[in-house]
């Protein structure tokens, strides 16, 4: 058989949660098919870069406590998103450039020291079979590969050009979320939808790929008094659905295609990686841009 | 038909009904290039089109379409005949709901002429319409931690197929062994929006 992989990467520890994710599998949702996807995209296109990928290439996606691997082969990796240590047989690497891997090499990924989740992209991508078109693990819907587990062989892609001889420079994300309101704002009170501009959210523990849970002021009904709650309706990434309690959840990359609680506005792309890389615990101001 | 503004991008197309969103998914389809929408998603209600390139453009497009245009015969899908084998353990239940014996309850599944109105709840599962307003169907009180694949279930005014073993909470009248969601195939969903479809004695 042809040796199709120009190596491998292997999985020494997989931390809290490690997946395979690249830009997702949108074009889908009418089949009940989430997006799944890199909740960072901006960090994983930078991290592809860095290495000479295509910015679609798929990196692993960590959560919170990093991940140590090992690569089979002379390589190049970068890691982006959440700031943490980065370890190269024991030796300190820089984060956000491309780093050159010996093969056997021991690559440690360190704690996110802000923000959840890093990405580490290698030159040529991580080369497992494609579903629908990517190679994103969808934790929701269970398609694509699984979280990384401890001994698992990642197959990689053969590089192609050269990396690029440039580093990333951390930006602060801030921490706020702009969002655009509808479609279904006319289900909540005037008052709530005035004090949504401003309104102060922290970040809950079981926030995750699925969504970004809230805890504040409840975002109130007009119609508590109709029993039904409003039928299925298509969801987009970034709605802000509201179940009767009135915590907001924001829907991120692995959100159900379809949901049944009203949606009170829709985050801007732009701020879509502020919720990937907010913690629990963390303060984040809505501002009604439309 | 009217619409309202979803995000910076997003439309979503209201309906009166779940026949009128069939009607309408199936028109806004056949428009797929001049909409130039990523998804375009029906639901029970309304159809929602994703990352539309121009929205004010698309707007157009959808209030031109009128429900007249868009409520008529079942849409000329693909058809889809899927083979079942009535031995699901809510058989009975659903007996007691309609009121009316289990034999019977088969025999209508049987001679009602379906159509995916919308997929959702998990990749592949599809809700397929036509059974008559009288004849919905509660959910079980206790949903199921893990239905099987294959499972031929009944809740509200819909019927569907479990594409892959999930929790659920619909009532199983029979089982079927023909695999309805296979993500390699092309189409990966067999019961995909606008698909009539028959259940037939497997």
């Amino acid at each position: 058989m042809r040796e199709a992989h120009a190596g491998w990467l292997e999985v020494l520890d997989p931390g809290a949660l490690t997946t395979v994710q690249d830009l997702g599998r949108p074009g889908w949702a009418h089949l009940g098919v989430p997006r799944s996807g890199a909740l960072d995209q901006p960090a994983l296109r930078l991290a592809n870069r860095l290495v000479g990928n295509p910015e679609g290439a798929a990196c692993l996606e960590t959560t919170l406590t990093g991940a140590v691997l090992r690569s089979g082969a002379t390589t190049t990796l970068a890691v982006t998103g959440a700031g943490c240590g980065v370890r190269v047989d024991g030796r300190p690497a820089s984060w956000g450039a491309a780093v050159p891997v010996p093969a056997g090499a021991e690559v440690r990924v360190g704690p996110a020291l802000d923000g959840v989740r890093s990405y580490v992209a290698l030159a040529g991508g991580i080369d497992i079979a494609p579903v629908l078109g990517s190679r994103s693990s969808d934790v929701l819907s269970g398609l694509g590969p699984g979280p990384v587990a401890l001994g698992d062989r990642l197959p990689l892609g053969r590089p192609g050009r050269a990396s690029y001889g440039i580093e990333a420079v951390p930006v602060p994300r801030g921490d706020r979320l702009r969002i655009v309101l509808g479609p279904r704002a006319d289900w909540f009170t005037a008052a709530a939808l005035a004090g949504l501009d401003g309104a102060s959210y922290e970040v809950a523990a079981d926030s995750n790929r699925i969504g970004l849970r809230l805890t504040g002021l409840p975002i109130e009904r007009e119609r508590v008094e109709v029993p039904e709650e409003l039928p299925s309706e298509g969801m987009v990434l970034g709605a802000v659905q509201v179940p009767p309690s009135g915590q907001p959840v924001v829907f991120l990359h692995d959100h159900p295609t379809t949901g049944g609680y009203p949606v009170v506005g829709v985050l801007v792309d732009e701020d879509l990686p502020v919720c990937a890389q907010a913690r629990p615990g963390d303060r984040l101001t809505l501002r009604v841009v439309g | 038909m009217q619409a309202r503004r979803v995000g910076r991008d997003g439309l979503l197309v209201e309906c009166a009904s779940v026949t009128e969103v069939a009607g309408a998914y199936a028109a806004l389809r056949a428009r797929e290039a001049d909409l130039r929408a990523i998804d375009i998603v029906p639901a029970a209600r309304t159809v929602l089109l994703d990352g539309l390139a121009d929205r004010d453009a698309a707007l157009e497009l959808v209030v031109a379409l009128t429900p007249a245009r868009v409520d008529g015969p079942a849409p000329d899908g693909a058809e889809v005949e899927v083979p079942v084998r009535y031995d699901g353990p809510d058989l009975e239940e659903v007996a007691r709901q309609w009121q009316v014996t289990s034999a019977e309850v088969t025999r209508i599944h049987r001679e009602t002429e379906y159509v995916v109105a919308f997929c959702g709840f998990a990749p592949g599962f599809a809700y397929c319409t036509g059974l008559p307003a009288h004849l919905g169907v509660q959910r079980r009180q206790d949903p199921r931690p893990r239905v099987p694949a294959g499972a031929v279930a009944l809740a509200g005014e819909f019927t569907s197929v479990y594409p892959s073993s999930s929790p659920g909470g619909w009532q199983l009248i029979g089982s079927t062994a023909l695999p309805v969601w296979r993500p390699e195939a092309d189409p990966p969903a067999l019961l995909a929006p606008g698909t009539r479809v028959r259940f037939v004695d497997a």
